[in-house]
């Protein structure tokens, strides 16, 4: 049943629509000016915590199709990974413009005196590389081998995303979230390192 | 020989310079309305609040608290006030959570009656005093403060009180004396964050005593011309204009005279980060983040630039003397 829908092509359309309400509750937030005392405040932490979720989302696909062996899971994985990268850029917007006011100089001191902001912006970075090389003339222009080798480095986003969610609680000294989405992201990336290494020595034996 | 009379306009004011009793006695409407900008909005918004406080119940207006105009140096600023909405919504108050709706949402359960300060240390005669007793202390006044987060946003606030001098000189501290200590209520029936383990409870804050005799440090009862709601600190505060909002304690049980500099909590938690003065100065950034500007609660729209942080929070000519020759960037 589920696997039939699955299979529709209409299902990545509705993956997206669904994935773009919290977007659009942003949007109006801003619109009916009804996002609280800090409005700039709000829009950066949750446009944040929408890139982290999506960035849990996307590697849960993985485990899934291993789980349930059904491989249209994978439909959904680069849909699922561009709508982290649209977060993760509305994320950095908020922040260079209603918290910097597109001051390039101060933005460019920031990096470079914070190392809270210098991670973040190297995981906007590595996502950026992972969005441009997500179509398939990519995929053909790399060469499958070093394509997966390339996206391999969401596992290195998801340490980014973590240490930079850390430092910015460390003010509030308020970690019972940041070891929610550490802990989500540990089993999925353990579960990858589980899988992989039992296969690999059924390989050699 | 000059004889002077009551119909002297030399002594007595012009009766057109006399602000009428009707005027006087609606003063804080007129102040509350300018603050949401339009009548209605700033009544809309107000009755929102009282809803919102009640969760949704009979409103019931927090008790008047009359204050005079204080005359203090520095005390009135013009700045537009933040909304009384703003004000009890956006808060601090870790006892209460971390979030900063938290407070709003949860200080209700705070019992504030009856109080007692008990003052301890270095003083003549170490004494508990019932809170109605110490408001009798000073002249109750209103001042009109920015108020200065340590992370980068701002208020201006009509607080009501008196010059924490007034307590200090009352209780007549020892000569040995060089420091207070300012302990904050740590109940765990009533403070759902004491099980956050973020800080170490209760809340300790301290001033050098010099800063504490400073006439712009009030203690504090009230603010927008009613006793301090909970989530404000209720029934009793600090409030020290010039350094960042968290030197300000809520909700104080103990007032102790010291000799050495005590460690406050933040220091504690985090030394690299919180010094014991946290003076506002936009050139000693937090490791963290920049403190040259300030993001100033309710004004202007989301895209607006943010307004430039000033020395000691706009109060350097009273307060800069406190700290002539010091180190700021050592000692911040």
């Amino acid at each position: 049943m589920l696997r039939n829908r699955l299979r529709q092509p209409q299902a990545k359309w509705v993956l997206v629509l669904l994935s773009l309400v919290p977007f659009a509750y942003l949007c109006a937030g801003v619109y009916f000016n009804n996002l609280g005392p800090n409005p700039a405040e709000y829009l950066i932490r949750a446009s944040g915590d929408l890139t982290l979720r999506f960035l849990c989302i996307t590697l849960l696909i993985t485990p899934l199709r291993i789980l349930t062996q059904w491989p249209e899971w994978l439909l959904f994985r680069r849909s699922l990974g561009l709508l982290t990268f649209f977060y993760a850029c509305i994320h950095a917007l908020c922040y260079s413009l209603l918290d910097m006011s597109w001051a390039w100089d101060e933005i460019a001191q920031d990096i470079v005196k914070r190392p809270f902001i210098a991670v973040g912006v190297a995981g906007m970075l590595l996502l950026t590389a992972l969005a441009a090389t997500s179509f398939n003339a990519a995929v053909k222009a790399l060469g499958a081998k070093r394509w997966r080798q390339l996206h391999r480095a969401v596992y290195g986003i998801a340490v980014l995303a973590i240490l930079h969610f850390f430092w910015m609680r460390a003010t509030k000294r308020n970690f019972d979230e940041v070891w929610l989405y550490a802990g989500i992201l540990g089993v999925l990336l353990g579960f990858r390192v589980f899988h992989f290494t039992k296969r690999s020595l059924w390989k050699v034996s | 020989m000059l004889i002077r009379t009551h119909q002297d306009g030399f002594i007595h004011p012009l009766s057109s310079e006399i602000t009428s009793p009707e005027a006087y006695a609606t003063r804080r409407q007129l102040l509350r309305q300018w603050t949401a900008g339009a009548a209605a909005a700033g009544l809309s918004g107000w009755a929102q609040r009282e809803a919102f406080a009640q969760g949704g119940g009979v409103a019931a207006k927090l008790a008047a608290l009359p204050a005079t105009q204080s005359q203090i140096q520095g005390a009135m600023t013009m700045e537009k006030l933040t909304s009384q909405q703003d004000a009890t919504t956006y808060n601090n108050f870790y006892e209460f959570g971390t979030d900063k709706s938290d407070p709003a949402r949860k200080a209700h359960t705070l019992k504030t009656s009856p109080w007692s300060i008990e003052v301890e240390g270095l003083v003549k005669k170490p004494t508990r005093y019932n809170l109605e007793d110490v408001m009798k202390w000073g002249a109750m006044q209103e001042r009109i403060y920015r108020l200065r987060c340590v992370e980068g946003w701002s208020m201006v606030i009509p607080w009501m009180g008196y010059s924490m001098s007034d307590l200090i000189r009352r209780v007549e501290p020892l000569p040995s004396a060089k420091y207070v200590e300012f302990i904050t209520q740590a109940d765990p029936q009533t403070m759902p964050g004491l099980r956050g383990g973020y800080l170490d409870w209760p809340y300790v804050e301290g001033l050098r005593m010099d800063e504490a005799m400073h006439p712009l440090t009030l203690l504090t009862f009230g603010m927008y011309g009613e006793v301090l709601p909970k989530q404000n600190g209720a029934p009793v505060r600090l409030v020290v204009p010039w350094k960042y909002g968290f030197k300000s304690g809520k909700s104080i049980v103990k007032i102790r005279f010291v000799e050495k500099q005590p460690v406050v909590s933040w220091e504690k938690a985090a030394p690299q980060e919180y010094g014991f003065y946290s003076n506002v100065n936009p050139k000693v950034d937090h490791p963290r983040w920049s403190q040259a500007s300030e993001r100033r609660i309710g004004e202007g729209g989301l895209l607006d630039k943010k307004r430039k942080t000033l020395m000691f929070n706009g109060y350097e000519a009273q307060v800069a003397s406190l700290y002539a020759g010091m180190d700021l960037v050592k000692n911040f």
